[in-house]
């Protein structure tokens, strides 16, 4: 961080113009004929759907062919983990799964722009997110399988744990960023939320926060078109990102299927952030292709032509193209990461079925850091209970 | 050293001991800095300590809980303030689906050290929602600790102690006793945060009592003393967990107990209480455990608040109802 940037940094409320700012307009997409939530807005692309590299003014991005390779490999990999997860969970092994399937760009192309020391708060379907901040996929099954409520530890990855309640975690990534700027760090903050929780007085309490305190914090909307049934426009009236601006910081519209394009703004709004500009919203444009969740079905309300509008965008096979277009990856590269999904999908496979249920007297443990009386009472009644059991089988 | 203090400035020396003893203790809440707070309680903290250790706040409420969770897990402890009790529900959901269990769905790796302090229950005439005493409400929740205290000594002391903990607690001050003052012995060694205490000694019955009611229990044991009935007096000072230790001890000693709170008496604390004393004491009673509260109805304009609070004369009646036993 420049000495200008800590100064800018200190004096909280200082607005520059230096933020990525739209200069060509651009037609909105839109979602299977839909609108997209009130006026048109621009959106910014690297990538068409063709796989053809197009330059944007604002958003330039050097790349080299390891690193798109890398890109494609963690967003194949997100997509074969997810599907394996939603099939364990239609063969009983889960609760509960929410796929991630058709937002691989946008989550990879998100934490990719990351540094280990920047922290992220996930919602729950953050799974491509985890996979880049080293959380074993494993570990995102617990608590869809009910053995735990998230169980890793944060810190590890600097990946918080998964958040239910909507919106509940954009007030905790704007606090940690508080503490971030109070410290000095240079790191950012990177909260997921979707265009559902966009309506949540919590998202709307952390952009006042985040404004009036300079937070560096990077508010990352995926814009999946969908909250369970209501669509965008039953949350909006304008597109998303245009809400940054009446909290006094940018927001941008990215091609969320673009995983290209999805970096290079979030590495611009990282270092928006990071550079002591406080913080910025980026709306990823995008689309939830599968259901909500494994109890949904979006056949009793998502048009029957969205689908297709949509997969004509998918994000994996527009990176595809993109690496054919350059020749970039051959058929060993292909065929080897295909080998290598379905040797994670095995893996997970093999750890949801030997993961163990947590011991009952578990729901007893980590209630309270420094203890509490009445914990200690009912555990002690409930261990006395099981006990009384055992005591029993002996006399017989 | 022991001073004489108000309620309200003793807060104020524990904020201020906080503050100086760990760059890591934030104040945080609506108009806490230059003003000092609307009762004056962090009155000259931010003068010292700057206006990023006592953060005035926009006004939002599940903002500031949700704000101090994320500074807590950067390694902060916020002490927030809530303006007054009725205005803690905006952020009862950052306080009960995320404070309270956050601990536990990490299985113990992080914690959450935040202090949430609300000026709590009635007798100032004040408008509506700021009189009220919602403590059952968070006792209900696990992953929450909730204090009270009654006086300037417990005030300083269960507040320096409520920051050093390493669980959310719930800090009730009973804004009506804050002008009430104490000797404040700063150099002292306090007592275990939960732990009751024995606040007179009697014989024929035990009332039981926690923040702004426990003044009334004290007039109360005295008015029955010149009408020769010798009542003990508890303080209950934690409301999660509660000392049901001490209140067993004096109960067996006396065989009866009233329980008085500014809360709606159905559901409330003393509900807990008269279950769980009634397990632990079934023998020993002389009479059934008895409460005196509010009523179920909301908290009424302050012409008649002095008729809905559990003030001297209708303590004394749930005293002479248990003795009629």
């Amino acid at each position: 961080m420049t000495v200008e940037s800590r100064a800018a940094h200190g004096s909280g409320a200082r607005k520059t113009a230096t933020a990525p700012r739209k200069k060509a307009a651009r037609p909105a997409r839109r979602g299977g004929g839909r609108s997209t939530g009130g006026a048109a807005g621009a959106m910014v692309q690297l990538l068409t759907p063709e796989g053809e590299r197009v330059e944007h003014p604002d958003y330039s991005l050097d790349i080299t062919d390891d690193e798109l390779r890398g890109l494609y490999r963690d967003m194949v990999l997100s997509r074969r983990f997810d599907a394996e997860a939603t099939a364990l969970q239609r063969q009983g092994e889960l609760g509960l799964w929410p796929s991630l399937l058709g937002q691989e760009a946008a989550q990879i192309g998100s934490a990719r722009a990351l540094r280990p020391d920047d922290y992220v708060f996930p919602t729950y379907r953050e799974h491509g997110v985890a996979w880049c901040r080293g959380v074993d996929p494993q570990m995102l099954l617990g608590m869809f399988r009910g053995v735990n409520h998230g169980g890793w530890d944060p810190n590890t990855n600097n990946f918080h744990l998964y958040t239910i309640v909507i919106g509940s975690q954009v007030l905790h990534a704007t606090g940690y960023a508080m503490g971030v700027a109070k410290d000095g760090s240079d790191a950012a903050v990177l909260a997921y939320f979707g265009d559902g929780a966009s309506s949540q007085g919590d998202v709307a309490e952390a952009f006042t926060f985040s404004a009036v305190y300079n937070a560096p914090v990077v508010f990352f909307c995926q814009n999946n078109q969908w909250a369970i049934s209501e669509p965008t426009e039953r949350q909006t009236r304008v597109p998303l990102y245009q809400r940054a601006q009446g909290y006094g910081f940018p927001g941008v519209r990215v091609d969320g299927n673009d995983v290209l394009a999805v970096l290079a703004v979030t590495r611009a709004a990282a270092e928006h952030a990071r550079s002591g500009q406080g913080p910025m919203l980026v709306e990823a444009f995008t689309y939830r292709m599968g259901a909500h969740t494994t109890s949904d079905d979006p056949t009793r309300y998502r048009p029957d032509d969205e689908l297709a509008v949509w997969e004509a965008r998918d994000p994996i096979l527009r990176l595809r193209r993109h690496l054919e277009r350059l020749g970039a990856a051959d058929a060993a590269f292909f065929t080897a990461l295909d080998e290598e999904s379905d040797a994670l999908a095995r893996r997970v496979r093999e750890a949801i079925r030997t993961m163990p249920d947590p011991d009952p007297m578990a729901a007893f443990e980590h209630v309270y850091a420094d203890g509490h009386t009445l914990v200690d009472e009912e555990r002690a009644q409930y261990a006395a209970y099981l006990a009384s059991f055992a005591d029993h089988a002996e006399e017989n | 050293m022991a001073e004489r203090l108000p309620l309200a400035k003793a807060v104020n020396a524990a904020l201020r001991t906080a503050l100086d003893a760990d760059p890591k203790v934030l104040v945080m809440g609506e108009d806490v800095g230059k003003l000092g707070g609307v009762f004056r309680v962090t009155d000259g903290l931010q003068k010292d300590f700057g206006e990023d250790r006592v953060i005035d706040t926009p006004l939002a409420e599940s903002g500031i809980i949700g704000t101090a969770i994320g500074l807590a897990l950067r390694g902060y402890r916020p002490v927030t303030e809530i303006q007054f009790d009725g205005f803690v529900f905006p952020a009862y959901d950052q306080i009960v689906t995320q404070l309270a269990k956050m601990h536990a769905r990490a299985l113990g790796k992080i914690r959450l050290p935040v202090v949430v302090r609300i000026p709590f229950g009635g007798g100032i005439g004040a408008v509506e929602h700021h009189s009220e005493s919602p403590e059952a409400l968070f006792a209900h929740v696990a992953g929450l600790k909730i204090v009270a205290p009654s006086n300037a000594h417990d005030a300083y002391w269960m507040l320096r102690q409520a920051i050093e903990c390493d669980d959310p607690v719930i800090f009730f001050e009973p804004k009506a006793r804050y002008w009430d003052k104490g000797d404040v012995d700063t150099d002292g060694i306090p007592g275990p945060l939960h732990a009751a205490r024995v606040v007179r000694e009697g014989t024929d019955l035990t009332l039981l009592a926690y923040g702004p009611t426990v003044k009334t229990a004290l007039a109360a044991a005295e008015a029955a003393a010149d009408e020769g009935t010798s009542l003990e007096v508890v303080d209950m000072r934690s409301v999660s967990p509660i000392d049901f230790d001490t209140i067993q001890r004096s109960v067996e000693k006396t065989g009866r107990l009233v329980v008085a709170h500014e809360a709606p008496v159905f559901f409330g604390s003393g509900a807990e209480i008269a279950a769980r004393i009634t397990e632990r004491c079934f023998y020993h009673l002389e009479a059934p455990v008895l409460r005196v509260g509010g009523f179920h109805a909301p908290y009424p304009p302050a012409r008649i608040e002095e008729d809905y609070l559990p003030g001297l004369d209708r303590v004394l009646d749930g005293v002479d109802r248990a003795l009629a036993y």
